[in-house]
Protein backbone atom coordinates (compact mmCIF):
# COMPACT_ATOMS: atom_id res chain seq x y z
CA UNK A 1 0.00 0.00 0.00
CA UNK A 2 2.69 2.32 0.87
CA UNK A 3 4.46 1.72 -2.82
CA UNK A 4 1.71 2.30 -4.20
CA UNK A 5 1.30 5.89 -2.63
CA UNK A 6 4.90 6.60 -3.39
CA UNK A 7 4.11 5.85 -6.92
CA UNK A 8 1.17 7.56 -7.35
CA UNK A 9 2.71 10.50 -6.05
CA UNK A 10 5.62 10.63 -8.59
CA UNK A 11 8.16 12.61 -6.30
CA UNK A 12 5.26 15.08 -5.95
CA UNK A 13 4.25 15.77 -9.03
CA UNK A 14 1.68 13.00 -9.70
CA UNK A 15 -0.84 15.27 -10.03
CA UNK A 16 0.19 16.85 -12.99
CA UNK A 17 1.41 13.94 -14.32
CA UNK A 18 -2.08 12.15 -13.79
CA UNK A 19 -4.13 14.82 -15.39
CA UNK A 20 -1.92 14.69 -18.43
CA UNK A 21 -2.83 10.74 -19.21
CA UNK A 22 -6.13 11.26 -17.94
CA UNK A 23 -6.97 13.66 -20.17
CA UNK A 24 -5.56 12.00 -23.21
CA UNK A 25 -6.92 9.02 -22.41
CA UNK A 26 -10.66 10.69 -21.43
CA UNK A 27 -10.49 12.63 -24.68
CA UNK A 28 -9.37 9.74 -27.37
CA UNK A 29 -11.78 7.78 -25.48
CA UNK A 30 -14.92 10.23 -26.00
CA UNK A 31 -14.19 11.02 -29.52
CA UNK A 32 -13.72 7.44 -30.45
CA UNK A 33 -16.70 7.11 -28.51
CA UNK A 34 -18.89 10.00 -30.48
CA UNK A 35 -17.55 8.95 -33.77
CA UNK A 36 -19.04 5.31 -33.24
CA UNK A 37 -22.47 6.96 -32.28
CA UNK A 38 -22.87 8.72 -35.53
CA UNK A 39 -21.40 6.17 -37.79
CA UNK A 40 -23.60 3.31 -36.25
CA UNK A 41 -26.69 6.17 -35.75
CA UNK A 42 -26.51 6.70 -40.04
CA UNK A 43 -25.84 2.93 -40.91
CA UNK A 44 -29.39 1.83 -38.60
CA UNK A 45 -30.83 4.91 -40.86
CA UNK A 46 -29.44 3.74 -44.23
CA UNK A 47 -30.57 0.36 -43.26
CA UNK A 48 -33.85 1.45 -42.57
CA UNK A 49 -34.54 3.44 -45.95
CA UNK A 50 -32.99 0.60 -47.89
CA UNK A 51 -35.22 -1.72 -46.16
CA UNK A 52 -38.01 0.48 -47.00
CA UNK A 53 -37.14 1.49 -50.74
CA UNK A 54 -38.65 -1.75 -52.11
CA UNK A 55 -41.74 -1.50 -50.46
CA UNK A 56 -42.30 1.54 -52.21
CA UNK A 57 -41.23 0.64 -55.19
CA UNK A 58 -43.46 -2.26 -54.79
CA UNK A 59 -46.62 0.78 -53.60
CA UNK A 60 -45.90 2.55 -56.46
CA UNK A 61 -45.95 0.42 -58.99
CA UNK A 62 -49.36 -0.82 -58.06
CA UNK A 63 -50.67 3.13 -58.43
CA UNK A 64 -49.74 3.36 -61.77
CA UNK B 1 -7.11 45.98 -67.45
CA UNK B 2 -10.01 48.36 -68.37
CA UNK B 3 -12.60 45.57 -66.96
CA UNK B 4 -10.22 46.00 -63.62
CA UNK B 5 -10.53 49.74 -63.13
CA UNK B 6 -14.44 49.68 -64.34
CA UNK B 7 -15.09 47.34 -61.43
CA UNK B 8 -13.19 49.42 -58.95
CA UNK B 9 -15.38 52.48 -59.84
CA UNK B 10 -18.31 50.69 -60.02
CA UNK B 11 -17.30 49.57 -56.37
CA UNK B 12 -15.91 53.09 -55.20
CA UNK B 13 -19.40 54.43 -56.16
CA UNK B 14 -21.47 51.77 -54.48
CA UNK B 15 -19.60 52.39 -51.36
CA UNK B 16 -19.43 56.17 -51.75
CA UNK B 17 -23.77 56.53 -52.76
CA UNK B 18 -24.57 54.08 -49.71
CA UNK B 19 -22.14 56.10 -47.54
CA UNK B 20 -21.28 55.33 -44.29
CA UNK B 21 -18.86 52.44 -44.73
CA UNK B 22 -15.58 54.08 -44.57
CA UNK B 23 -16.99 56.67 -42.05
CA UNK B 24 -18.01 53.36 -39.80
CA UNK B 25 -14.51 51.52 -40.21
CA UNK B 26 -12.64 55.02 -38.96
CA UNK B 27 -14.98 55.44 -36.07
CA UNK B 28 -14.50 51.78 -34.77
CA UNK B 29 -10.72 52.23 -35.25
CA UNK B 30 -10.58 55.32 -33.57
CA UNK B 31 -12.85 54.41 -31.06
CA UNK B 32 -11.31 50.87 -30.26
CA UNK B 33 -8.07 52.45 -29.46
CA UNK B 34 -9.75 55.34 -27.41
CA UNK B 35 -10.67 52.51 -25.03
CA UNK B 36 -7.81 50.94 -24.05
CA UNK B 37 -6.14 54.40 -21.97
CA UNK B 38 -9.94 53.55 -20.00
CA UNK B 39 -8.58 50.00 -19.56
CA UNK B 40 -5.08 50.53 -18.66
CA UNK B 41 -5.29 53.77 -17.00
CA UNK B 42 -3.68 57.07 -18.96
CA UNK B 43 -0.10 57.12 -17.51
CA UNK B 44 1.58 58.17 -20.62
CA UNK B 45 4.84 55.52 -20.66
CA UNK B 46 2.48 53.02 -20.64
CA UNK B 47 0.29 54.25 -23.39
CA UNK B 48 3.46 54.79 -25.21
CA UNK B 49 4.81 51.11 -24.75
CA UNK B 50 1.29 49.46 -25.82
CA UNK B 51 0.69 52.05 -28.74
CA UNK B 52 1.94 50.35 -31.68
CA UNK B 53 0.21 47.04 -30.65
CA UNK B 54 -2.82 48.71 -29.50
CA UNK B 55 -2.91 50.64 -33.22
CA UNK B 56 -2.11 47.89 -35.24
CA UNK B 57 -4.71 45.14 -33.29
CA UNK B 58 -7.57 48.06 -33.75
CA UNK B 59 -6.77 48.32 -37.69
CA UNK B 60 -6.86 44.61 -38.17
CA UNK B 61 -10.23 44.57 -36.43
CA UNK B 62 -11.57 47.38 -38.43
CA UNK B 63 -9.66 46.10 -42.07
CA UNK B 64 -12.40 43.01 -40.93
CA UNK B 65 -15.36 45.19 -40.20
CA UNK B 66 -16.73 45.42 -43.92
CA UNK B 67 -14.87 42.21 -45.44
CA UNK B 68 -18.36 40.02 -44.53
CA UNK B 69 -20.01 42.27 -47.47
CA UNK B 70 -17.12 42.16 -50.03
CA UNK B 71 -18.67 40.14 -52.18
CA UNK B 72 -22.09 38.75 -50.06
CA UNK B 73 -23.92 41.65 -51.95
CA UNK B 74 -22.71 41.09 -55.51
CA UNK B 75 -23.74 37.12 -54.66
CA UNK B 76 -26.34 37.67 -53.60
CA UNK B 77 -28.95 39.96 -56.21
CA UNK B 78 -26.76 37.95 -58.34
CA UNK B 79 -24.16 40.13 -60.11
CA UNK B 80 -21.15 38.06 -59.57
CA UNK B 81 -22.53 35.54 -61.67
CA UNK B 82 -22.23 37.90 -64.43
CA UNK B 83 -19.45 38.78 -63.80
CA UNK B 84 -17.99 35.52 -63.52
CA UNK B 85 -19.17 34.99 -67.12
CA UNK B 86 -17.65 38.28 -68.52
CA UNK B 87 -14.26 38.00 -70.65
CA UNK B 88 -12.17 39.49 -67.31
CA UNK B 89 -11.14 36.55 -65.49
CA UNK B 90 -12.13 36.32 -62.02
CA UNK B 91 -9.18 36.80 -60.55
CA UNK B 92 -9.05 40.06 -62.12
CA UNK B 93 -12.67 40.65 -60.74
CA UNK B 94 -11.65 39.63 -57.50
CA UNK B 95 -8.54 41.89 -57.51
CA UNK B 96 -10.72 44.88 -58.63
CA UNK B 97 -12.84 44.51 -55.62
CA UNK B 98 -9.95 43.69 -53.22
CA UNK B 99 -8.49 47.04 -54.06
CA UNK B 100 -11.57 48.83 -53.75
CA UNK B 101 -11.85 47.74 -50.56
CA UNK B 102 -8.11 48.38 -49.47
CA UNK B 103 -9.20 52.04 -51.13
CA UNK B 104 -12.08 52.49 -48.84
CA UNK B 105 -10.86 50.79 -45.79
CA UNK B 106 -7.16 50.69 -45.58
CA UNK B 107 -6.52 54.10 -46.91
CA UNK B 108 -9.00 55.77 -44.74
CA UNK B 109 -7.56 53.73 -41.48
CA UNK B 110 -4.29 55.35 -42.34
CA UNK B 111 -5.49 58.55 -42.66
CA UNK B 112 -6.75 58.25 -39.37
CA UNK B 113 -3.19 56.91 -38.07
CA UNK B 114 -1.93 60.17 -36.89
CA UNK B 115 -4.60 61.42 -34.74
CA UNK B 116 -4.18 57.91 -32.48
CA UNK B 117 -0.68 58.10 -32.50
CA UNK B 118 -0.95 61.21 -30.59
CA UNK B 119 -3.65 59.89 -28.39
CA UNK B 120 -1.92 56.94 -27.74
CA UNK B 121 1.76 58.88 -27.01
CA UNK B 122 3.61 57.25 -29.58
CA UNK B 123 7.11 58.31 -29.43
CA UNK B 124 7.74 60.15 -32.38
CA UNK B 125 10.94 57.95 -33.77
CA UNK B 126 8.16 55.44 -34.09
CA UNK B 127 5.56 57.81 -36.12
CA UNK B 128 6.53 56.89 -39.88
CA UNK B 129 7.27 53.38 -39.73
CA UNK B 130 3.66 53.23 -38.11
CA UNK B 131 2.31 54.72 -40.86
CA UNK B 132 4.71 52.82 -43.42
CA UNK B 133 4.28 49.67 -42.04
CA UNK B 134 0.24 50.45 -42.17
CA UNK B 135 0.62 51.32 -45.51
CA UNK B 136 2.04 47.87 -46.35
CA UNK B 137 0.10 45.96 -43.96
CA UNK B 138 -3.19 46.63 -44.69
CA UNK B 139 -3.41 45.92 -48.41
CA UNK B 140 -2.00 42.32 -46.87
CA UNK B 141 -4.84 42.31 -44.73
CA UNK B 142 -7.42 43.06 -47.68
CA UNK B 143 -5.92 40.41 -49.76
CA UNK B 144 -5.77 37.19 -47.05
CA UNK B 145 -9.43 38.85 -45.75
CA UNK B 146 -11.14 38.35 -49.29
CA UNK B 147 -10.50 34.82 -49.23
CA UNK B 148 -12.12 34.61 -46.07
CA UNK B 149 -14.94 36.62 -47.31
CA UNK B 150 -15.16 34.20 -50.68
CA UNK B 151 -15.40 31.18 -48.41
CA UNK B 152 -18.01 32.34 -46.30
CA UNK B 153 -20.48 33.39 -49.54
CA UNK B 154 -24.08 31.01 -48.96
CA UNK B 155 -23.14 29.99 -45.52
CA UNK B 156 -25.38 30.11 -42.68
CA UNK B 157 -23.12 32.49 -40.75
CA UNK B 158 -21.21 34.94 -41.38
CA UNK B 159 -19.50 37.83 -39.62
CA UNK B 160 -18.39 35.88 -36.92
CA UNK B 161 -17.33 32.71 -38.88
CA UNK B 162 -15.42 35.35 -40.68
CA UNK B 163 -12.97 36.11 -37.87
CA UNK B 164 -12.66 33.15 -37.19
CA UNK B 165 -11.40 31.69 -40.42
CA UNK B 166 -9.18 35.27 -41.44
CA UNK B 167 -8.02 36.60 -37.88
CA UNK B 168 -4.94 33.41 -37.34
CA UNK B 169 -3.81 34.20 -40.46
CA UNK B 170 -3.41 37.95 -39.72
CA UNK B 171 -0.79 37.20 -37.04
CA UNK B 172 2.26 37.32 -39.05
CA UNK B 173 1.15 40.54 -40.54
CA UNK B 174 0.65 41.80 -37.07
CA UNK B 175 3.92 40.83 -35.48
CA UNK B 176 6.30 42.15 -38.37
CA UNK B 177 4.03 45.54 -38.53
CA UNK B 178 4.55 45.71 -34.65
CA UNK B 179 8.00 44.87 -34.29
CA UNK B 180 8.98 47.17 -36.90
CA UNK B 181 7.23 50.04 -35.19
CA UNK B 182 9.20 48.86 -31.87
CA UNK B 183 12.31 48.54 -33.15
CA UNK B 184 12.20 52.02 -34.96
CA UNK B 185 11.35 53.60 -31.22
CA UNK B 186 14.48 51.96 -29.70
CA UNK B 187 16.33 52.88 -32.54
CA UNK B 188 16.97 49.90 -34.31
CA UNK B 189 17.18 49.10 -38.36
CA UNK B 190 13.69 48.43 -39.03
CA UNK B 191 14.60 47.25 -42.84
CA UNK B 192 14.10 43.20 -42.09
CA UNK B 193 10.89 44.11 -41.17
CA UNK B 194 9.28 45.67 -43.90
CA UNK B 195 11.35 43.60 -45.99
CA UNK B 196 9.27 41.32 -44.85
CA UNK B 197 6.08 42.85 -44.91
CA UNK B 198 6.83 43.82 -48.53
CA UNK B 199 7.74 40.19 -49.26
CA UNK B 200 4.16 39.06 -47.50
CA UNK B 201 2.68 41.50 -50.02
CA UNK B 202 4.41 40.39 -53.18
CA UNK B 203 3.05 36.63 -52.36
CA UNK B 204 -0.18 37.54 -51.27
CA UNK B 205 -0.92 39.78 -54.55
CA UNK B 206 -1.08 36.76 -57.12
CA UNK B 207 -1.65 33.90 -54.25
CA UNK B 208 -5.00 35.79 -52.74
CA UNK B 209 -6.96 36.86 -55.98
CA UNK B 210 -6.31 33.77 -57.30
CA UNK B 211 -7.46 31.22 -54.05
CA UNK B 212 -10.04 33.78 -53.65
CA UNK B 213 -11.32 32.99 -57.05
CA UNK B 214 -11.76 29.65 -56.75
CA UNK B 215 -13.60 30.29 -53.66
CA UNK B 216 -15.86 32.17 -55.59
CA UNK B 217 -16.32 29.35 -58.50
CA UNK B 218 -17.77 27.16 -55.97
CA UNK B 219 -20.17 28.87 -54.86
CA UNK B 220 -21.59 29.88 -57.91
CA UNK B 221 -21.56 26.25 -58.65
CA UNK B 222 -24.26 25.29 -56.26
CA UNK C 1 -2.68 5.16 -59.01
CA UNK C 2 -4.05 3.29 -56.19
CA UNK C 3 -6.14 6.13 -54.59
CA UNK C 4 -7.91 6.33 -57.72
CA UNK C 5 -9.40 2.87 -57.32
CA UNK C 6 -10.77 3.75 -53.62
CA UNK C 7 -12.66 7.02 -55.24
CA UNK C 8 -15.71 4.78 -55.45
CA UNK C 9 -17.03 5.01 -51.57
CA UNK C 10 -18.70 1.98 -51.52
CA UNK C 11 -14.86 -0.06 -52.52
CA UNK C 12 -13.13 1.88 -49.86
CA UNK C 13 -16.06 1.06 -47.40
CA UNK C 14 -15.21 -2.94 -48.27
CA UNK C 15 -11.27 -1.85 -47.53
CA UNK C 16 -12.16 0.10 -44.25
CA UNK C 17 -13.76 -2.99 -43.29
CA UNK C 18 -10.89 -5.06 -43.66
CA UNK C 19 -8.64 -2.28 -42.07
CA UNK C 20 -10.45 -1.28 -39.13
CA UNK C 21 -10.31 -4.27 -36.73
CA UNK C 22 -6.05 -4.46 -36.96
CA UNK C 23 -6.40 -0.68 -36.26
CA UNK C 24 -8.24 -1.05 -33.22
CA UNK C 25 -5.95 -3.98 -32.69
CA UNK C 26 -2.87 -2.07 -33.14
CA UNK C 27 -4.27 0.85 -31.04
CA UNK C 28 -4.96 -1.32 -27.99
CA UNK C 29 -1.52 -3.19 -27.84
CA UNK C 30 0.60 0.03 -28.80
CA UNK C 31 -1.41 1.63 -25.84
CA UNK C 32 -0.99 -0.86 -23.19
CA UNK C 33 2.76 -1.61 -24.04
CA UNK C 34 3.19 2.31 -24.48
CA UNK C 35 1.40 3.29 -21.46
CA UNK C 36 3.31 0.25 -19.11
CA UNK C 37 6.63 1.72 -20.36
CA UNK C 38 5.60 5.53 -19.92
CA UNK C 39 4.38 4.93 -16.19
CA UNK C 40 5.99 1.57 -14.70
CA UNK C 41 8.99 0.33 -16.84
CA UNK C 42 10.79 3.51 -17.18
CA UNK C 43 12.94 5.77 -14.96
CA UNK C 44 12.42 9.28 -14.18
CA UNK C 45 14.86 11.91 -15.61
CA UNK C 46 18.02 13.30 -14.12
CA UNK C 47 16.88 16.64 -14.13
CA UNK C 48 13.16 16.94 -14.88
CA UNK C 49 12.19 13.91 -12.35
CA UNK C 50 8.85 12.37 -13.12
CA UNK C 51 7.72 14.87 -14.76
CA UNK C 52 9.23 13.90 -18.04
CA UNK C 53 6.26 11.19 -18.09
CA UNK C 54 4.16 13.86 -19.19
CA UNK C 55 6.11 14.30 -22.74
CA UNK C 56 5.35 10.55 -23.39
CA UNK C 57 2.06 11.79 -24.30
CA UNK C 58 3.02 15.22 -24.70
CA UNK C 59 5.32 15.14 -27.94
CA UNK C 60 3.32 12.40 -29.58
CA UNK C 61 0.39 14.20 -29.65
CA UNK C 62 2.22 17.24 -30.79
CA UNK C 63 3.60 15.63 -33.44
CA UNK C 64 0.02 14.01 -34.35
CA UNK C 65 -1.34 17.82 -34.27
CA UNK C 66 1.28 18.86 -37.12
CA UNK C 67 0.68 14.97 -39.08
CA UNK C 68 -2.99 15.42 -38.93
CA UNK C 69 -2.97 19.13 -40.28
CA UNK C 70 -0.71 17.95 -42.98
CA UNK C 71 -3.19 15.25 -43.63
CA UNK C 72 -5.99 17.23 -43.62
CA UNK C 73 -4.20 19.72 -46.35
CA UNK C 74 -2.85 16.63 -48.64
CA UNK C 75 -6.77 14.51 -48.69
CA UNK C 76 -8.10 18.81 -49.43
CA UNK C 77 -5.61 19.61 -52.33
CA UNK C 78 -6.53 15.60 -53.87
CA UNK C 79 -10.25 16.09 -52.97
CA UNK C 80 -10.15 19.53 -55.11
CA UNK C 81 -7.82 18.44 -57.75
CA UNK C 82 -9.20 15.14 -58.84
CA UNK C 83 -12.48 15.78 -57.50
CA UNK C 84 -12.27 12.06 -55.16
CA UNK C 85 -14.81 12.25 -53.02
CA UNK C 86 -13.18 9.86 -50.25
CA UNK C 87 -10.42 12.26 -50.17
CA UNK C 88 -12.97 15.17 -49.34
CA UNK C 89 -14.87 12.94 -46.84
CA UNK C 90 -11.03 11.73 -45.44
CA UNK C 91 -10.20 15.79 -45.07
CA UNK C 92 -13.29 16.82 -43.25
CA UNK C 93 -12.96 13.50 -40.65
CA UNK C 94 -9.20 14.19 -40.27
CA UNK C 95 -9.79 17.75 -38.93
CA UNK C 96 -11.87 16.97 -35.15
CA UNK C 97 -9.20 14.04 -34.73
CA UNK C 98 -6.36 16.79 -35.36
CA UNK C 99 -8.01 19.29 -33.18
CA UNK C 100 -7.97 17.04 -30.22
CA UNK C 101 -4.85 16.05 -30.55
CA UNK C 102 -4.08 19.57 -30.68
CA UNK C 103 -5.94 20.56 -27.84
CA UNK C 104 -4.15 17.41 -26.33
CA UNK C 105 -1.08 18.89 -26.57
CA UNK C 106 -1.79 22.28 -25.47
CA UNK C 107 -3.34 20.85 -21.95
CA UNK C 108 -0.48 18.62 -21.18
CA UNK C 109 2.39 20.96 -22.37
CA UNK C 110 0.64 23.77 -19.53
CA UNK C 111 0.26 20.72 -17.02
CA UNK C 112 4.23 19.97 -17.75
CA UNK C 113 4.62 24.05 -18.41
CA UNK C 114 3.46 24.59 -14.28
CA UNK C 115 6.34 22.52 -12.08
CA UNK C 116 9.20 23.23 -15.06
CA UNK C 117 8.93 27.22 -15.76
CA UNK C 118 6.42 27.95 -12.88
CA UNK C 119 3.26 29.04 -14.61
CA UNK C 120 0.54 27.18 -16.50
CA UNK C 121 1.51 29.19 -19.73
CA UNK C 122 4.58 30.40 -21.02
CA UNK C 123 4.46 32.13 -24.63
CA UNK C 124 6.71 29.75 -26.11
CA UNK C 125 7.63 29.85 -29.72
CA UNK C 126 6.42 26.18 -30.11
CA UNK C 127 3.31 26.47 -27.61
CA UNK C 128 2.78 29.86 -29.13
CA UNK C 129 2.54 27.91 -32.81
CA UNK C 130 0.49 24.89 -31.64
CA UNK C 131 -2.38 27.38 -29.76
CA UNK C 132 -2.47 28.71 -33.65
CA UNK C 133 -2.97 25.64 -35.37
CA UNK C 134 -5.80 25.18 -32.86
CA UNK C 135 -7.53 28.04 -34.00
CA UNK C 136 -7.12 27.05 -37.73
CA UNK C 137 -8.38 23.53 -37.19
CA UNK C 138 -11.57 25.35 -35.54
CA UNK C 139 -11.41 27.94 -38.54
CA UNK C 140 -11.74 24.78 -40.52
CA UNK C 141 -14.42 22.64 -38.33
CA UNK C 142 -16.33 25.85 -38.59
CA UNK C 143 -16.53 26.89 -41.98
CA UNK C 144 -17.27 22.66 -43.07
CA UNK C 145 -20.11 22.65 -40.67
CA UNK C 146 -21.45 26.01 -41.85
CA UNK C 147 -23.37 25.05 -45.04
CA UNK C 148 -26.73 23.78 -45.18
CA UNK C 149 -24.83 21.09 -48.20
CA UNK C 150 -22.10 19.30 -46.66
CA UNK C 151 -20.65 18.63 -50.08
CA UNK C 152 -19.80 22.09 -50.24
CA UNK C 153 -18.73 22.78 -46.70
CA UNK C 154 -16.07 20.00 -47.34
CA UNK C 155 -15.12 22.15 -50.64
CA UNK C 156 -15.26 25.46 -49.28
CA UNK C 157 -13.01 24.21 -45.93
CA UNK C 158 -10.66 22.36 -48.17
CA UNK C 159 -9.64 26.01 -50.07
CA UNK C 160 -9.06 27.14 -46.31
CA UNK C 161 -7.34 24.09 -45.24
CA UNK C 162 -4.91 24.50 -48.14
CA UNK C 163 -4.16 28.39 -48.00
CA UNK C 164 -3.87 27.47 -44.14
CA UNK C 165 -0.86 24.76 -45.04
CA UNK C 166 0.76 27.43 -47.64
CA UNK C 167 0.20 29.83 -44.36
CA UNK C 168 1.74 27.48 -41.17
CA UNK C 169 4.88 27.81 -41.81
CA UNK C 170 4.79 32.09 -42.54
CA UNK C 171 3.19 31.72 -39.17
CA UNK C 172 5.92 29.55 -37.43
CA UNK C 173 8.72 31.74 -38.62
CA UNK C 174 6.74 34.89 -37.53
CA UNK C 175 6.37 33.25 -34.50
CA UNK C 176 9.83 32.19 -33.47
CA UNK C 177 11.10 35.91 -34.56
CA UNK C 178 8.20 37.47 -32.47
CA UNK C 179 9.59 34.68 -29.43
CA UNK C 180 13.40 35.90 -29.95
CA UNK C 181 12.70 39.64 -29.38
CA UNK C 182 10.44 39.33 -26.57
CA UNK C 183 12.36 36.71 -24.83
CA UNK C 184 11.21 37.10 -20.86
CA UNK C 185 14.60 37.07 -18.63
CA UNK C 186 12.88 35.43 -15.82
CA UNK C 187 11.39 32.06 -17.83
CA UNK C 188 13.57 29.43 -17.38
CA UNK C 189 14.29 28.16 -21.07
CA UNK C 190 14.72 24.56 -20.88
CA UNK C 191 16.62 22.81 -24.46
CA UNK C 192 14.63 20.22 -26.19
CA UNK C 193 15.67 16.82 -23.57
CA UNK C 194 18.30 15.23 -24.49
CA UNK C 195 16.74 12.13 -25.25
CA UNK C 196 18.16 8.81 -23.77
CA UNK C 197 17.38 5.52 -24.88
CA UNK C 198 14.93 4.36 -22.29
CA UNK C 199 13.16 7.81 -23.20
CA UNK C 200 12.78 6.47 -27.10
CA UNK C 201 11.28 3.50 -26.33
CA UNK C 202 7.64 4.89 -24.70
CA UNK C 203 7.68 7.94 -26.95
CA UNK C 204 8.10 5.63 -29.99
CA UNK C 205 5.30 3.28 -28.83
CA UNK C 206 2.76 5.89 -27.91
CA UNK C 207 3.63 7.68 -31.21
CA UNK C 208 2.75 4.67 -32.88
CA UNK C 209 -0.64 4.12 -30.49
CA UNK C 210 -1.94 7.77 -31.13
CA UNK C 211 -1.11 6.50 -35.02
CA UNK C 212 -3.21 3.75 -35.29
CA UNK C 213 -5.80 5.69 -33.26
CA UNK C 214 -6.09 8.02 -36.00
CA UNK C 215 -6.27 5.14 -38.48
CA UNK C 216 -9.28 3.71 -36.35
CA UNK C 217 -11.17 6.48 -35.71
CA UNK C 218 -10.67 8.05 -39.23
CA UNK C 219 -11.87 5.04 -40.86
CA UNK C 220 -14.84 5.05 -38.31
CA UNK C 221 -15.96 8.81 -39.48
CA UNK C 222 -15.14 8.45 -43.09
CA UNK C 223 -17.71 5.34 -43.31
CA UNK C 224 -20.50 7.78 -41.24
CA UNK C 225 -19.88 10.46 -44.09
CA UNK C 226 -19.95 7.65 -46.90
CA UNK C 227 -23.57 6.98 -45.25
CA UNK C 228 -24.59 9.89 -44.62
CA UNK C 229 -23.86 11.19 -48.04
CA UNK C 230 -26.36 8.00 -49.37
CA UNK C 231 -28.63 8.99 -47.17
CA UNK C 232 -28.83 13.03 -48.14
CA UNK C 233 -29.15 11.36 -51.28
CA UNK C 234 -31.74 8.68 -50.70
CA UNK C 235 -33.90 11.35 -49.29
CA UNK C 236 -33.48 14.03 -52.25
CA UNK C 237 -34.69 10.74 -54.59
CA UNK C 238 -37.95 10.38 -52.32
CA UNK C 239 -38.29 14.38 -52.72
CA UNK C 240 -37.78 15.01 -56.52
CA UNK C 241 -38.02 10.79 -57.66
CA UNK C 242 -34.82 11.50 -60.16
CA UNK C 243 -32.20 8.61 -60.40
CA UNK C 244 -30.12 8.26 -57.44
CA UNK C 245 -26.19 9.80 -58.15
CA UNK C 246 -23.44 7.40 -58.32
CA UNK C 247 -22.40 7.70 -54.65
CA UNK C 248 -25.50 6.75 -53.75
CA UNK C 249 -26.11 3.33 -56.09
CA UNK C 250 -25.77 0.23 -53.62
CA UNK C 251 -23.39 -2.21 -55.22
CA UNK C 252 -25.80 -5.05 -55.05
CA UNK C 253 -28.27 -3.26 -56.99
CA UNK C 254 -31.54 -3.38 -55.42
CA UNK C 255 -32.68 -1.35 -58.14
Amino acid sequence: METLWVYLQMGGHGGFIWASYGAVLVILFGLWLISRRFAGAVQTELAVLDRDRPHRQARQNRET
Amino acid sequence: MSGFWTIVRRDLKLAQRQGMDSYMVVAFFVIAVVLFPFGVGPEANILARISSGVIWVAALLAAMLSLERLFQIDFEDGSLELMALQPVPLEVVVMAKITAHWLTTGLPLLVATPLLAVFMNLPYEGFWVLVLTLAIGTPSLSLIGAIGAALILGSRRGGVLLSLLILPLYIPVLIFGVSAVDGAISGLSVKAHLLIMAGLLVAALPLCPWAGAGAIRQALET
Amino acid sequence: MIFHKYANPNRFLKLATTIQPWAAGATGLFFVTGLYFALLASPGDYQQGETVRIMYVHVPAAWMAMFCYTAMAMAAAVGLIWKHPVADLAARSTAPIGACFTFLALFTGSLWGKPMWGTWWVWDARLTSVLILFFLYLGYMALANAFDDPARGSKAAAILALVGAVNVPVIKFSVDWWNTLHQPASVVKIGGPAIHSSMLVPLILMALAFKAYYIWVLLIRIRGEINAGKIRALRLRQVHGGPPPIAARPSQGVN
